[in-house]
């Protein structure tokens, strides 16, 4: 019988895959068969008792009478955090560098090259624990907070930043609701007025602005409610009210940002490079400076090449961010592999749910970058 | 294609690694297979100076590591057969279910959980200790209540964030903790003034103080916030190996009570008249049997290490870290150390 490649190549994927799942198999049998013995059991009941510790960082509400599922929520939440801020950080940083590797200018292009070789080459958690070091000294203690803003203030305990507490009197909540829904929508129509190149007549955009303000404005007035700000204020030791931005958040975000934007930089650079020859000839025909040919021709170009390595580096970010666990910053690693495994000891289950996350959080940023590529891909060579 | 590979190899590699952690598994008879082994698997901390550290030839000393030898010779007839697995307090108690130590001995405290949900046996108390905090001395605290608002450095992997915790809800204030992986990092929040103090059990808090740059910056305060038994563990489901943990800690004790000491023991067990002495020794009853050892065991025991008292006094003595024997003191002397008696 003759088979075609497609066929046999389908028969080797289901013969891998079913060794997989029967080495998985094994492994889970082994395993449960060995808690048995041990009279343990696989559960995750432990989630739901409280987690009876604080958290120094946290973007929702949480108190140590909170459920270990809330404390790993918020741990969660701070891995998140932290991986964004690098990833944006880390890309145009990184794309700023790759670009200056490629400047006719020996001065800039040496020193970025010293600059990419140095931090390429040293370990991650060194240079985690090197910012985190630096921060500290540099800022002052609470007493000499440094005052950027009014209301802000910076010091070696973080920064404090004022909120807006909002007061609704009963049952008006869904006006004042629908005021910041208004208000949202305004915002949003400005940043994509700024966005598109086809900008829609000043005397229409006026009119919906004016309508739609109008509108916030006589929502919120009507639900009577009352916002104040909550200042951060000295008292004793240390700031209160406000939000408390900790330093080990900043350590921890510079510290993966500029690590992976010394890879990010070769990336670039080399997919500028990749861009065939001819393109740049063309454009430098036209008239276009160097500047010109490597914004307006060669990057965008060179996007198209540079995403799939970019992913990897992206993953490689949300992976380091355990990094946290040395400098007290509460990511999932600290919160749910340290604190929860050592008070619950259930050592397999919060690991699984440390590996799922991360499986889950990379499948995601794997899934937008595909995407991302299918759109710049779509766009076709020129 | 990229994530659907990447789904498959990470879940492969997930479960390899799960149930490369639960392989091997000791059963019940861990005496039959220690002496079959002809060596002890001793779990201590991987440097708690007082307690278990490698001193400059790199052999291992300290109270933990004490009781680590007097198990070894009681077992094995000798001192240096211990094979000492250093753990971090997070692996420490998988550790010691999957079988890969046969006693846990590092200054680990004794807790409810610990005894019950881990299915460990706990065996018996060898250090009291709390949890108490070194803070600076601008800060003029008399007592933790006075440190409310203030950030409290410390390390990940204990009771201690929880004991905090616990007591900032009993006494609404409201006391800060930054967790840190390694003392290293901590001081360096420390120096900085990220941190307003560092907190730690009585017996490592001395240490501690010595590292700072200015220790006399720096003050202990007196007042302690939780209660931290400090013990042996052993895995349930093995009465006779907790049996034995748990005697060589009762005949040191005991030991001390009666006056057995390291230069005397020899002597005692050929001239006492002391019944309890002769029990201890072995000279009297089959004491030793009923623990599947030879009748020798503890007077093996207390020829390598002495009793009690001169293991406390050897790691944290006058010559020493200098730390008062307060509650460690025999329960005669005003402190808490109690052993069952030998009949």
């Amino acid at each position: 019988m003759h088979l075609s490649s497609r066929r046999i190549s389908q028969i080797r994927q289901v013969i891998v895959f079913s060794l997989v799942v029967a080495v998985a198999a094994i492994v889970a049998s082994n395993v449960s068969a060995n808690l048995q013995r041990r009279g343990l059991a696989l559960s995750f009941e432990f989630l739901q008792r409280p987690a009876s510790f604080d958290i120094p960082f946290k973007l929702i509400d949480y108190t140590s009478r909170d459920s270990y599922a809330r404390a790993a929520l918020v741990a969660m939440l701070n891995t998140l955090l932290v991986a964004g801020l690098a990833i944006v950080t880390a890309t145009i940083v990184g794309v700023a560098f790759g670009t200056f590797l490629l400047s006719p200018n020996p001065l800039l292009r040496r020193t970025a090259f010293l600059f990419v070789e140095i931090i390429k080459n040293t370990p991650q958690l060194l240079q985690v624990l090197f910012w985190y070091v630096v921060i500290l000294r540099q800022l002052p203690n609470a007493r000499e907070s440094y005052q950027p803003i009014s209301g802000f203030f910076l010091n070696v305990r973080g920064l404090f930043v004022p909120t807006i507490q909002i007061v609704v009197p009963a049952g008006r909540g869904w006006l004042a609701g629908l005021a910041i829904g208004v208000a949202i929508a305004l915002v949003g129509l400005g940043v994509r007025q700024l966005l598109t190149p086809q900008r829609t007549q000043a005397r229409t955009l006026a009119g919906v602005a004016g309508g739609l303000t109008a509108a916030a404005l006589l929502c919120w007035f009507a639900s009577g409610a009352a916002a104040s700000l909550n200042r951060p204020e000295l008292l004793g030791f240390n700031f209160r009210g406000g939000v408390q931005v900790v330093p080990e958040l900043f350590a921890l975000w510079v510290g993966l940002a500029i690590y992976a934007s010394s890879f990010i930089a070769d990336l670039v650079r080399g997919a500028v490079l990749a861009v065939p020859k001819g393109q740049e000839e063309a454009a430098y025909a036209l008239g276009l400076k160097h500047g010109q040919t490597l914004r307006l021709v060669k990057l965008p170009q060179a996007l198209q090449i540079v995403v799939p390595p970019l992913v990897s580096q992206y993953l490689n970010i949300t992976k380091s961010s355990t990094l946290g666990i040395a400098i007290a910053y509460p990511e999932i690693m600290a919160v749910l592999g340290g604190t929860t495994l050592n008070q619950t000891g259930q050592a397999i289950e919060t690991m699984l749910i440390i590996m799922t996350v991360f499986i889950l959080l990379n499948l995601v940023v794997s899934a937008i970058m595909n995407r991302y590529n299918r759109h710049v891909a779509l766009m076709g060579h020129a | 294609m990229l994530s659907s590979n990447l789904c498959r190899w990470t879940l492969a590699a997930a479960v390899a690694a799960v149930g490369a952690g639960v392989t091997s598994l000791a059963e019940a008879q861990t005496l039959a297979q220690v002496k079959q082994r002809g060596t002890l698997n001793c779990g201590v901390d991987t440097g708690a100076p007082g307690f278990a550290v490698k001193d400059d030839k790199g052999k291992w000393v300290g109270l933990d590591v004490d009781f680590c030898r007097g198990i070894a010779i009681a077992v094995l007839g000798d001192a240096e057969k211990v094979n000492y697995v250093p753990l971090t307090a997070k692996v420490r108690f998988t550790a010691l279910q999957n079988g890969e130590i046969d006693v846990l001995i590092r200054d680990s405290t004794l807790t409810f959980t610990r005894g019950t949900q881990l299915k460990l046996n706990l065996v018996g108390v060898n250090f009291y200790a709390g949890q108490g905090f070194m803070v600076k001395k601008s800060l003029n605290a008399k007592g933790v209540k006075d440190l409310n608002g203030a950030t409290i450095c410390t390390i990940t992997g204990a009771t201690l964030e929880l004991n905090i915790a616990d007591y900032n809800r009993a006494n609404k204030v409201n006391v800060g903790t930054l967790l840190f992986e390694k003392l290293d990092e901590a001081t360096v929040a420390l120096e900085s003034g990220r941190c307003d103090g560092y907190t730690d059990d009585t017996g490592s808090l001395a240490g501690a103080r010595s590292t700072m740059k200015k220790p006399e910056d720096w003050i202990v305060l007196a007042e302690v916030i939780s209660k931290e038994p400090l013990g042996i563990l052993t895995r349930q489901g093995d009465e006779q190996w907790s049996n034995i943990a748990k005697w060589i800690l009762g005949a040191l004790v005991t030991a001390e009570e009666v006056g057995i000491t390291q230069a005397n023991a020899e002597q005692l067990a050929k001239t006492s008249e002391n019944p309890e002495i002769r029990r201890i020794l072995g000279i009297e009853g089959d004491f030793g049997k009923m623990l599947g050892l030879d009748n020798d065991w503890a007077l093996k025991a207390l020829k390598t290490s002495g009793n009690y008292g001169e293991i406390y006094e050897r790691h944290f003595g006058a010559n020493a870290l200098q730390l008062p024997r307060g509650v460690n003191n025999l329960w005669s002397k005003g402190g808490l150390m109690y052993s069952y008696p030998f009949r």
